[in-house]
């Protein structure tokens, strides 16, 4: 997991990977190397405050840019809400990222489903598979023009909020988009805070953790 | 010399500015400014700029903008002008 000054969510992913057996650490961002790891998270959080855009100054990082790298080796890579923002900032995910259309952030428990779940870190769901996550984010609606989203989005695996579940104006209720082979995730909603029973309030049940089995499984296995 | 520059990033159009919007709609139009016609909100940021000639300094900015991503041309127009 790579942390920016400003990433707080690190510690929730830690334990939410450990869960599942994985051995994750959190490494400041100047020290990251990724072919010291088998899969990259990038943890939510609000990284230089924000500042500019969300991402977009981590974006421009040393440590960014070695993320290339890790895509062209085929790591996997997933970005979790300030994360995602990041990754679609560098340009490893297409769209971006704006200020939630109600002009408020939003912390609360939404309903997704799954299209095309591929890759390291979908692959045991199955298609059209529903799960629930709490999002928290200011700037969490995604945008992408319609000829790229044709041309990506719709060929790719993509996680998107159920209807009446979209928490901030979000084209094609876009919750979370991957590349084509589902090796980089990005996603404005938290699996790391969705890990276990006890966190769920009524009515939903923690969606996240499949994600982590499905990473663990994935680097035991292949995918 | 030194050249004031300014950079303006804003929304492209199609591109949803929710802050414009309720300026506009709540505000504005509420007040009885119907000449108004629409808002748009903005990001201004100002640079002193190290260059021989206002050309330069406005190009040195530019580039800076596509290459540091001071605006993203996913969802942005920017504007680099001299001030005044």
């Amino acid at each position: 997991m790579v942390k920016f000054p400003g990433t707080n969510c690190d510690e929730d992913v830690f334990h939410a990977a450990r869960s599942v057996g994985l051995e994750p650490e959190v490494v400041w961002y100047k020290y990251f190397r990724p072919s010291s790891w088998d899969a990259i998270i990038i943890p939510g959080g609000f990284s230089y405050g924000d500042w500019l855009r969300a991402g977009a100054i981590a974006a421009r990082t040393s440590a960014a840019d070695s993320l290339y790298e890790a895509r062209d080796s085929g790591a996997p890579i997933m970005g979790i809400c300030n994360g995602f923002q990041i990754l679609v900032e560098a340009g490893l995910l297409p769209g971006a990222l704006l200020p939630n259309v109600g002009g408020r952030f939003v912390c609360r428990w939404v309903k997704l489903y799954v299209e095309r779940p591929r890759g390291p870190w979908l692959k045991v769901l199955g298609d059209g598979d529903r799960l629930d996550m709490p999002v928290a984010h200011g700037e969490g609606r995604y945008y992408i023009d319609n000829e790229s989203y044709y041309a990506t989005v719709v060929k790719s695996p993509v996680l998107r909020y159920a209807d009446g579940w979209n928490p901030n104006g979000s084209i094609y209720n876009i919750a979370g988009v991957a590349t084509e082979d589902g090796a980089i995730l990005g996603l404005m909603p938290h699996p790391e805070r969705a890990y276990t029973d006890l966190l769920a309030p009524r009515g939903f049940t923690p969606g996240g953790k499949i994600l982590f089995k499905s990473l663990a499984d994935s680097l035991r296995k292949g995918w | 010399m030194l050249h004031r520059i300014e950079v303006v990033v804003k929304n492209k159009h199609g591109v949803r500015d929710p802050e414009g919007e309720t300026i506009h709609r709540h505000l504005i139009l509420r007040k009885g400014y119907s000449e108004v016609k629409s808002v748009r909100v903005g990001k201004y940021i100002a640079m002193d700029v190290e260059a021989e000639t206002r050309e330069q300094a406005i190009d040195k900015v530019r580039e800076l903008c596509e290459r540091l991503r001071l605006y993203n041309p996913i969802v942005h127009d920017v504007e680099v002008r001299v001030y005044g």
